[in-house]
């Protein structure tokens, strides 16, 4: 038997009028792993997550979402992954609780269900007392813990993570870190897209897009072996580079 | 050139800087390296007079930055870090209103904007909104140095931006550099310290460290190695509770530790071969990154 | 001088590239123009009249030719006694009547003339604007016939039926100048000082060597200009299309235009010295002054039958002062003589709020 894919994407194409944003990628995500989807600004990153999670349709190409095909099931996609970006995670004038309640029920959570996985969290955080306090209050580490968890709320197969860690210093980043590994042992799939190259580093696998195409695909060791570079900075500026 | 002198302010209660102090001589490239939330921007906001400090003077060229304000808005380039220029205004217009506004025109100060803004010259007409992010980049440095300030501060220039984009603003900021002008960069990023002259780490308000890149990874006093192998994360719980580690951090696909001493290393091996781990312990050189966990453990000791 | 100019300029090209901007600028009154205009005009005009001309002579036969020459009235009857005015009324035959007393001649020679105006006021502001077109024509009359402008003019004595009190006054190109002047100036002003907050380029702009005074005006002069421009486009389209009548003094009214502007950008910019987001500025603009000047102001519901808390919160509504000198000048023809006092209202006004604004500003961020 095949491993299960959370994400296969064959020749996923997005044209707006003339230009080209997403020149049909192909790529496969396995369940549990942690997908790194890099690529410069620009370079066509958003365009094909927002495809991935529905929000767009594609021009051609092929892809199914935690099993679904992206065309036609984009409801049941949408109640089967996560999303956080650094942008946009939690309400800052909502408590910590308020979140939690707000986010399990829009995926339809039962309150017990919700109140059960709240206190889970909150015990996880060590944020008993900061529970009742506006978001916007909490020290940024948590903030950021505490929107991934909301993320992954509603038990998601895939959580999409955009440039989760940018700012935060580097204790809270490798806390983080280490919460996705946790979430990705018990066979969450985490799709994280970032330019930051030591961000890169902590995913097992990952591609990198130049121009909307996908110009590389593997861990950050075969890649760091296949470009000749010691580290992912210097793998990401050569491919950039090879491009101009 | 800059000085700052036990410098705080606080809002609404809340510390934000305390007890500063700091000071960056002429020519230099100096990097203020902290998470956001460190107060990073605070500080710069107090150099260009733009906030005032509760307690603390500061120094520009010699002056105090409160009483002579007017002196330093005129001497010093600022880059804020939300700022990305007048989206609806053309390459050329941006560059001339800031060009204007200092009381200068482009003619007069090109040569201080010539290798920077030589390769905008063909967009000059684009709008500044339809610029990529590292063109972006480069028309707000140039309207920041139109005027031929003393001292250029810039607010987090590189957050937001690409790879190539990164390496290509550093490359500029070091060319600046040489050409003798003083240049105070923050940023969360923690691997661009090694391209400043001299960092200063900051973290909660406080500063944890300053001195050159290379002094500051020679004072981590600790023995560190690194655990590798795939799934290598999965031995944290276990490293964390050895009393022999000091520390036991994930940095990318691998780990890092630190210990009381060396002769420790072989009692962790011994343990970690239990638990299934394959791999031996293999010495790193600490990166900036490393020194800033151990500085931050240390200061909330 | 040049600061000031890139920033002037900067600012119109800001203007002109935002095709929402440029909508709200010259869409907006356009079409606001048009919607006011044509839900009443076409009522004013050939408005239903009833003459009672008991003297018969030249001079009255004279005002009554003038009346009907004009397109707002029409002729609808021609009662002999104050009974059968009455019963035309109760009918609806007609909405207003003019009773010209026996002897007009002779007493309009003396310059003791007098003549008597009826007016259907179930309908308030209907009522009001014919009184003013009749009033104003009478007054036209007089100054033809005579060569100049009497010392005292033809008393036009109104007496108003059904609502003897006469309350409110619907008088759309004053009320739109006033509100799309509002929009502009205090709208589009405020959001374009906290745009800059917002952008960040205020902290660029407060540590240049400019003067605080300098980026304001700057950033001033286009909306002034603007809602300038503004103001006599929609004055001409009622002039021109709605037959607006013009009594008093173009210049003065010019003048007031001018005062009222600045009036409200003052306002505007004192909103955006307290104010740090864009959005911010627009809810201030939009429900604490668009909607009292829209709902308190005398534009739309009669200030006269308002309760009495509100009559006294509308003192503190510049387009209340406004909409009576605006009034007074285009339909009653009055000079400066008889609006003093709301125009120093109004100067009153800009003093406090420039004071207020400047007083608020600041060259540091906190």
């Amino acid at each position: 038997m095949p491993e299960p894919l959370a994400i296969e994407a064959q020749e996923l194409t997005k044209k707006f009028g003339d230009f080209t944003a997403v020149d049909r990628i192909t790529f496969t995500v396995k369940k549990g792993e942690i997908f790194g989807f890099l690529g410069a600004n620009g370079a066509g990153k958003t365009t094909a997550m927002r495809m991935l999670i529905g929000l767009l349709h594609p021009t051609s190409g092929q892809a199914r979402v935690a099993g679904y095909d992206i065309y036609h099931d984009t409801e049941k996609i949408k109640h089967n992954i996560g999303y956080m970006s650094q942008r946009f995670s939690l309400y800052n004038d909502l408590t910590v609780w308020e979140n939690m309640e707000l986010f399990g029920g829009i995926y339809g959570m039962r309150d017990s269900e919700i109140k059960q996985k709240a206190d889970e969290v909150i015990e996880k955080l060590g944020i008993g007392r900061l529970k009742n306090r506006q978001v916007k209050h909490l020290p940024l580490g948590f903030k950021q813990k505490l929107a991934f968890s909301v993320a992954i709320f509603h038990e998601p197969q895939i959580v999409f993570l955009d440039e989760p860690t940018g700012g935060v210093d580097p204790i809270v980043r490798r806390q983080f870190w280490e919460m996705i590994y946790e979430e990705a042992e018990r066979g969450i799939t985490a799709f994280v897209t970032t330019h930051y190259m030591d961000e890169a580093e902590y995913c097992n696998r990952l591609s990198i897009m130049v121009d909307g195409q996908i110009k590389a695909l593997g861990t950050p060791g075969e890649l760091k072996q296949e470009l000749n570079s010691k580290n992912m900075d210097e793998v990401f500026l050569k491919l950039a580079r090879q491009q101009s | 050139m800059i000085e700052f002198r036990h410098i705080s302010k606080s809002f609404a209660g809340t510390a934000a800087v305390q007890d500063i102090n700091l000071s960056v001589g002429e020519g230099e490239l100096f990097g203020l390296i902290g998470p956001d939330g460190a107060g990073k921007s605070t500080l710069f906001r107090m150099l260009v007079t733009l906030l005032l400090p509760d307690e603390g003077e500061i120094a520009f060229n010699g002056r105090n930055v409160v009483d002579d304000y007017t002196y330093v808005r005129s001497h010093v380039g600022y880059m804020p870090g939300t700022f990305a220029l007048y989206q609806d205004l053309s390459v050329e217009e941006n560059l001339h209103f800031f060009a204007t506004l200092f009381g200068t025109s482009i003619q007069d100060n090109y040569h201080l904007i010539e290798g920077i803004y030589k390769q905008l010259e063909p967009f000059k007409k684009r709008r500044a909104g339809a610029l990529s992010g590292g063109m972006k980049q480069k028309l707000a440095l140039s309207c920041a140095l139109i005027h031929k300030p003393l001292v250029l501060v810039l607010d987090e220039p590189t957050t937001g931006v690409d790879a190539v984009s990164r390496k290509e603003f550093w490359e500029m900021l070091q060319k600046l550099r040489e050409d003798g002008l003083t240049i105070l960069v923050s940023t969360a990023y923690m691997d661009e310290a090694t391209l400043c002259d001299r960092v200063a780490l900051i973290q909660k308000g406080r500063i944890l460290r300053v001195d050159t890149p290379q002094g500051i990874v020679a004072r981590f006093g600790k023995p560190l190695y690194r655990l590798s192998g795939a799934g290598v994360q999965r031995f944290l719980p276990l490293l964390r509770a050895l009393p022999q580690v000091h520390s036991a951090q994930p940095f990318g696909d691998s780990v890092h530790i630190t210990l009381g001493d060396e002769e420790q290393m072989d009692e962790v091996v011994q343990q970690l071969r239990k638990a299934g781990y394959k791999d031996g312990l293999q010495p790193v050189t600490p990166g900036i990154e490393d020194c800033f966990i151990d500085l931050m453990l240390e200061a909330n000791a | 001088m040049q600061e000031l100019w890139v920033i002037i300029t900067k600012e119109f090209k800001h203007i002109f590239r935002d095709v929402r901007t440029l909508l709200i600028l010259f869409g907006l009154p356009t079409v606001q123009v048009f919607l006011f205009g044509y839900a009443l005009t076409n009522e004013v005009r050939d408005a239903t009249i009833a003459v009672w001309d008991q003297s018969h002579d030249v001079t009255s036969a004279k005002l009554v030719n003038k009346l009907l020459a004009s397109d707002y009235f029409k002729l609808a009857g021609l009662p002999q006694n104050y009974d059968e005015i009455k019963d035309g009324f109760r009918n609806g035959d007609y909405m207003l009547a003019l009773v010209i007393p026996a002897n007009f001649a002779e007493d309009f020679n003396k310059g003791q003339a007098k003549v008597q105006l009826l007016l259907d006021a179930s309908d308030p502001n209907m009522a009001n604007i014919l009184a003013s077109y009749t009033g104003g024509i009478v007054n036209n009359f007089v100054v033809q016939e005579l060569g100049y402008r009497p010392p005292y003019q033809i008393v036009s004595e109104l007496r108003m039926t059904y609502n003897p009190e006469l309350k409110g006054v619907f008088l759309f190109v004053p009320g739109v100048i006033t509100v799309i002047l509002m929009i502009i100036s205090t709208l589009l002003t405020s959001i374009a000082l906290t745009r800059e907050k917002e952008l960040g380029s205020m902290e660029i702009l407060l540590v240049s060597p400019l003067k605080p005074a300098i980026i304001i005006i700057g950033k001033v002069i286009p909306y002034m200009l603007l809602s300038f421009m503004n103001a006599l486009l929609i004055l001409t389209l009622g002039l021109l299309v709605f037959k607006m009548p013009m009594l008093g003094s173009f210049l003065l009214l010019l003048g007031e235009l001018l005062l009222f502007i600045l009036a409200v950008l003052s306002i505007g910019i004192f909103i955006s010295t307290r104010t740090s987001s864009q959005q911010v500025a627009m809810m201030v603009s939009l429900f604490a002054l668009m909607m009292p000047t829209i709902l308190l102001s005398g534009f739309i519901f009669p200030i006269d039958s308002m309760p009495l808390p509100l009559q006294i919160i509308s003192n503190i509504i510049p387009a209340k002062f406004f909409i009576i000198i605006i009034k007074g000048i285009m339909l009653q023809g009055v000079g400066l003589e008889a609006l003093w006092q709301p125009t120093l209202v109004i100067v009153g006004f800009i003093v406090v709020f420039t004071l207020a604004s400047v007083r608020s500003f600041k060259i540091r961020l906190s």
